[in-house]
């Protein structure tokens, strides 16, 4: 599935009207993501990050500046961009297949064997009938991740997916999505707070800034997959990310 | 009152072959104990009812024992009249409940979906919903005559508004998170329709459906009392006149058991449908 499509977002701002005057929720953003990059977003709460993604899945088209995904300019959602969201929001009334499936129909043999397929990679086997209430938060939110890769999307963006997951549970759907990622080559765009997680997965950590939302920092990760969280390698980035965010708020403190 | 069909049946004797295998058959032996509970106290009335008859308390005009509704009962089927009664009471009330059920559904659809829709229809449904049975009776019968027609369109009346108010409700709650999801996987705006809000809407339809029934049983009641010359509550009229109180208890216990048949079959289908929800059941149920 790898395409030549890079998403390249030039001089993004947004901003609201409010009754205090104008807010700006992101500044003259600007960078690229090349096809099968795993990038990460990180920043303090408030930073216009899940605005970022939301806007890259085109569920947002109120901004300036332009975001485009190959050639074409993103204005609306698509099945080129996958969405996962904080929470499942698998429909309750679907069995887990059926949700996997969702618009698509199970009868069509295509279609049975993605989702078959899917469901093994989510490692999902003998669940493929029960109904979203009877799943943990984790399996939801692997059935969540099977429904977006059965649309082969160009670019899969994913917004806190683990935040709400237990530390355990957390480490074990990193580990399926970095499968999935080196398996499908899939791009993948993280947002999160975990400064440990977005080390974890990404090539690339973008370190974001509030008021104006605006990137400060991008972080290269070179480090060789499986990583470990011990390593020496890893902490040292871990300390740069760090360092980044001190600094931030260092400046915010003399601002003020 | 209303379950003494059930009551006379099991006054007979089933309960007593029921009530000892209870405890032995685990979830099974639950659903009997549940059964057995629910007609303690039927029992009990029927049981003091019969006895306050049979000691001569009351005249049997005012208030015939429980044996003698059964004689009554066991008599109109063996003569056939209360099954042709029963018939076209049952004819009656579902095309009328078909009729306005259908409608209710459809426009409530509509009003759910269409912002438009609802701004230029729900004023008026709103004002004829408040409009009494007895007091449209009159028009209905000046217009329509004393003919089904009338009848079955005061019980489409009524059976309208309850799944027309539910099925409005159960659209405009639908998660609007979920209208997101479906931004995203690009579904198109029939798939909207079948695959998010009715399905979702679904538990408020069912309920609207359940209502809609009760109601137009009770639409047929005063369809039937004000004037035809078949149905169960023609039966209950006619009995009335020559003071043959059990054969009024009678059509009054068919009335409340065709009743119940409905809504229990309503209910079996909402388990069936809806068993993908997960929402308290009340303390003390089994499994």
């Amino acid at each position: 599935m790898t395409t030549s499509n890079v998403l390249q977002v030039s001089s993004l701002s947004k901003t609201f009207e409010k009754p205090q005057g104008k807010v700006h929720v992101l500044a003259d953003l600007n960078f690229q993501v090349e096809p099968g990059e795993f990038i990460t977003i990180i920043g303090p709460s408030g930073c216009g990050k899940s605005t970022l993604l939301k806007i890259i899945a085109g569920l947002d088209v109120h901004y300036q500046g332009s975001v485009t995904l190959g050639h074409a300019k993103i204005d609306k959602p698509g099945r080129r961009q996958g969405f996962i969201f904080q929470e499942h929001r698998l429909f309750p009334w679907l069995t887990v297949e059926k949700n996997i499936a969702a618009d698509l129909s199970l009868k069509d043999p295509e279609v049975r064997a993605k989702v078959d397929a899917l469901i093994s990679t989510v490692r999902l086997q003998g669940f493929e009938n029960a109904y979203p209430r009877e799943l943990s938060g984790g399996m939801s939110q692997r059935v969540a991740i099977a429904r977006a890769l059965l649309r082969n999307p160009e670019i899969l963006l994913l917004d806190e997916p683990f935040g709400a997951l237990d530390a355990f549970t957390r480490n074990h759907l990193q580990n399926v999505l970095l499968d999935i990622w080196q398996q499908n080559k899939t791009t993948m765009i993280l947002v999160t707070h975990d400064i440990d997680e977005s080390i974890y997965l990404a090539n690339r950590v973008l370190i974001m800034d509030a008021k104006p939302g605006r990137i400060s920092r991008i972080v290269p990760v070179d480090l060789p997959y499986p990583r470990k969280r011990s390593s020496s390698g890893f902490q040292a980035i871990r300390q740069k990310v760090m360092q980044e965010f001190e600094q931030v708020e260092h400046m915010r403190r003399v601002e003020r | 009152m209303e379950n003494t069909e059930k009551m006379i049946r099991t006054a007979h004797g089933s309960e007593r072959v029921l009530a000892p295998r209870a405890g032995k058959l685990g979830k099974g032996g639950g659903k009997w104990k549940a059964t057995v509970r629910g007609l303690f106290l039927p029992v009990l009335i029927v049981g003091i009812w019969q006895m306050v008859g049979s000691l001569g308390f009351v005249s049997p005009t005012l208030l015939p024992t429980p044996l003698e509704i059964a004689e009554a009962f066991v008599q109109l089927t063996l003569s056939g009249e209360l099954l042709a009664h029963l018939k076209i009471s049952v004819v009656r009330a579902s095309i009328g409940f078909l009729l306005g059920g259908g409608l209710g559904l459809l426009f409530g659809l509509l009003v759910g979906f269409f912002n438009k829709a609802e701004q230029s229809l729900d004023p008026t449904f709103q004002m004829i919903k408040t409009i009494p049975h007895l007091a449209v009776l009159p028009l209905f019968i000046l217009w329509f005559g004393f003919g089904e027609l009338s009848k079955i369109l005061l019980i489409a009346k009524g059976a309208f508004f309850p799944i027309y108010l539910n099925t409005f409700l159960g659209i405009r709650g639908v998660d609007s998170r979920l209208f997101e999801v479906a931004r995203v996987l690009e579904f198109s705006r029939l798939q909207l329709i079948t695959k998010l809000i009715v399905p979702a809407a679904l538990p408020n339809i069912l309920l609207g459906v359940r209502l809609s029934l009760g109601i137009a049983w009770l639409g047929l009641v005063v369809a039937e009392l004000m004037g035809s010359s078949e149905g169960i509550g023609y039966m209950i009229t006619d009995a009335r006149q020559f003071s043959q109180t059990a054969i009024v208890f009678v059509g009054i216990i068919i009335f409340a058991v065709v009743g119940k048949i409905t809504d229990s079959f309503v209910r079996f289908l909402e388990n069936r449908l809806l068993k993908w929800r997960d929402n308290y059941k009340g303390e003390g149920t089994m499994a």
